[in-house]
């Protein structure tokens, strides 16, 4: 059977391209001819460097020919999200406000990347500035979910997930700041992982909310997103497993986050949960104490910093945003600065009631996305009798987690009636980002089974 | 400007028509509901020791979800 290379996991294609079973050429050409393939409809992709890709994997074949392999992401072509520096390649934002100038360097994880031989094959398209869960609002467009090309696929890392879903990319880069990552990694079956607060440099990444921005990896397996982690870190090769054991215990803090689920998402978590009581997972009921403020705390954090960050562009060029970013952008110029204060003091706050309620467990867990990928131009969301805005309904279970700093990463774990991939997230205690790997690791082991 | 949600969020919608922006009208009105369930918050700081303050921070219970 012919091995359809860029559908593989990048531990897959390694092995093989350091083996000489395939050539980074091929797997280049395998990747740009699936691009040319799907993206037309799709629309990943803000730019591609097919002529960069093409010249850079004959450097890292010929590297290869003389003995000198670089570790597991040589010659391996990533997607970048397009708020992510990448040399000589604007900086889009997938908005007409930003500044279209070249960047000049690539920002430090992409850097980190290029110099463990990783490719960039392209910039991903994205809700305009990262400020928005659908990928809708875009100058370049919507980006589509695969699945269903009347959904999106979750944002704001939108093009970001679906690159790497349908084989347009092995992994990705993209930033999370209030679940960008994770939700459409959820809705399109991918692993997404939200590193501990600052894990990642933000440093050549354009910023939404400086206190919530989180840069991670969109991939197809747990070994992958490690993979990718622990290259992007700074000091990475000190990064190496701080040794916790696992305890095999999960702790599942219903109130609140499981109040409003989509009745399909609910039976896919309970499965899942059911599943890893049968392999010997203990799954714990508790709570998060003051879990109920966290929209209102995250509203106001994000709000006041978004506006502060887009201050100088609401000014200078306020009609080149889409209506629904300039007009969210716009609010946050009305936060109090006192009300502001008043959320700070909910997020430190919260922050500790996370670390009691880890205390006697590996992680939390909990759904990524309580709805399924929703269909284009829907603004709204009945959960239970309870209507509210499908912004608010997607950043439900997701967003918390930006403000605290602690790490989350979502995995597939099923599908709807339809076909709709769910994702199981999962939360883990302060720069232990690889202690919730591995906890992952071991979950995403049970759930994939069968 | 005021500090009071009702009277914040009347200010703030005149001046949204003045900017010409009255599109952010409705968002102003789920922002000021936002800010009440914020500053009923039982753990919100008050120098006054009204009877909203609270040493005890899980005694807060939230009347109803904020939207």
């Amino acid at each position: 059977m012919t091995t359809v290379w860029c559908e593989q996991p990048i531990h897959r294609v390694a092995t093989a391209i350091e083996t000489g079973v395939v050539s980074v050429s091929e797997v280049i050409d395998s990747v740009l001819d699936r691009i040319a393939t799907r993206d037309p409809v799709l629309n990943a992709y803000t730019t591609v460097f097919d002529e960069s890709a093409r010249r850079e994997a004959d450097q890292a074949d010929r590297l290869i020919a003389t003995g000198q392999y670089r570790g597991p992401l040589h010659g391996v072509p990533l997607s970048i999200k397009d708020l992510v520096d990448v040399a000589g390649a604007p900086t889009t934002c997938a908005s007409r406000a930003s500044d279209s100038s070249m960047a000049r360097a690539d920002a430090r994880a992409v850097a980190h990347l290029r110099h463990a031989g990783a490719i960039v094959i392209g910039k991903c398209n994205l809700h305009e500035f990262a400020f928005g869960t659908t990928g809708e609002d875009s100058y370049f467009g919507p980006t589509l979910h695969p699945l269903d090309q009347t959904r999106s696929p979750g944002g704001s890392s939108s093009g970001s997930a679906v690159s790497v879903s349908t084989g347009m990319a092995f992994g990705s880069v993209g930033t999370d700041t209030g679940g960008s990552i994770r939700i459409p990694s959820a809705a399109c079956g991918l692993v997404g992982l939200k590193p501990t607060f600052g894990e990642i440099s933000c440093d050549g990444v354009v910023p939404l909310a400086p206190s919530l921005d989180h840069v991670g990896p969109l991939t197809r397996c747990v070994a992958d997103a490690r993979l990718l982690f622990e290259t992007m870190r700074d000091g990475s090769s000190a990064g190496k497993h701080a040794t916790v054991p696992v305890k095999q215990a999960l702790g599942c803090p219903r109130p609140f986050f499981l109040e409003r689920l989509d009745d399909e998402i609910r039976a896919s978590f309970e499965q899942a949960l059911s599943r890893l009581q049968s392999a010997g997972w203990t799954i714990g009921d508790t709570a998060v104490h003051h879990a109920h403020y966290s929209p209102v705390v995250c509203l106001h954090l994000v709000l006041s910093e978004a506006a502060a960050t887009h201050a100088r562009g609401l000014t200078e060029r306020p009609n080149r945003y889409t209506d629904g970013v300039r007009l969210r952008l716009e609010l946050g110029r009305y936060v109090m600065g006192e009300d502001y204060a008043r959320a700070q003091h909910g997020r430190n706050l919260l922050s500790h009631a996370i670390d009691a309620t880890l205390a006697d467990y590996d992680a939390l867990v909990l759904p990524t996305l309580p709805i399924p990928a929703p269909r284009l131009a829907t603004t709204t969301v009945d959960i239970g009798g309870v209507e509210e805005p499908l912004r608010n309904v997607m950043l439900r279970l997701t967003q918390l987690f930006n403000a605290t700093g602690h790490p989350a990463v979502s995995l597939p774990c099923g599908l709807t009636t339809s076909g709709l991939p769910c994702g199981l997230q999962l939360i883990g205690a302060r720069n232990r980002t690889n202690h919730l790997l591995d906890v992952a690791e071991l979950c995403e082991a049970v759930l994939s089974e069968g | 400007m005021t500090r009071a949600p009702d009277d914040w969020l009347h200010a703030a919608k005149m001046d949204a028509d003045r900017r010409g922006l009255p599109a952010l009208k409705p968002l102003l009105t789920a922002l000021a509901d936002a800010t009440r369930v914020l500053r009923e918050a039982s753990w919100t700081h008050d120098a006054l020791g009204s009877p909203s303050t609270s040493d005890d921070p899980e005694s807060t219970q939230p009347r109803d979800e904020p939207r």
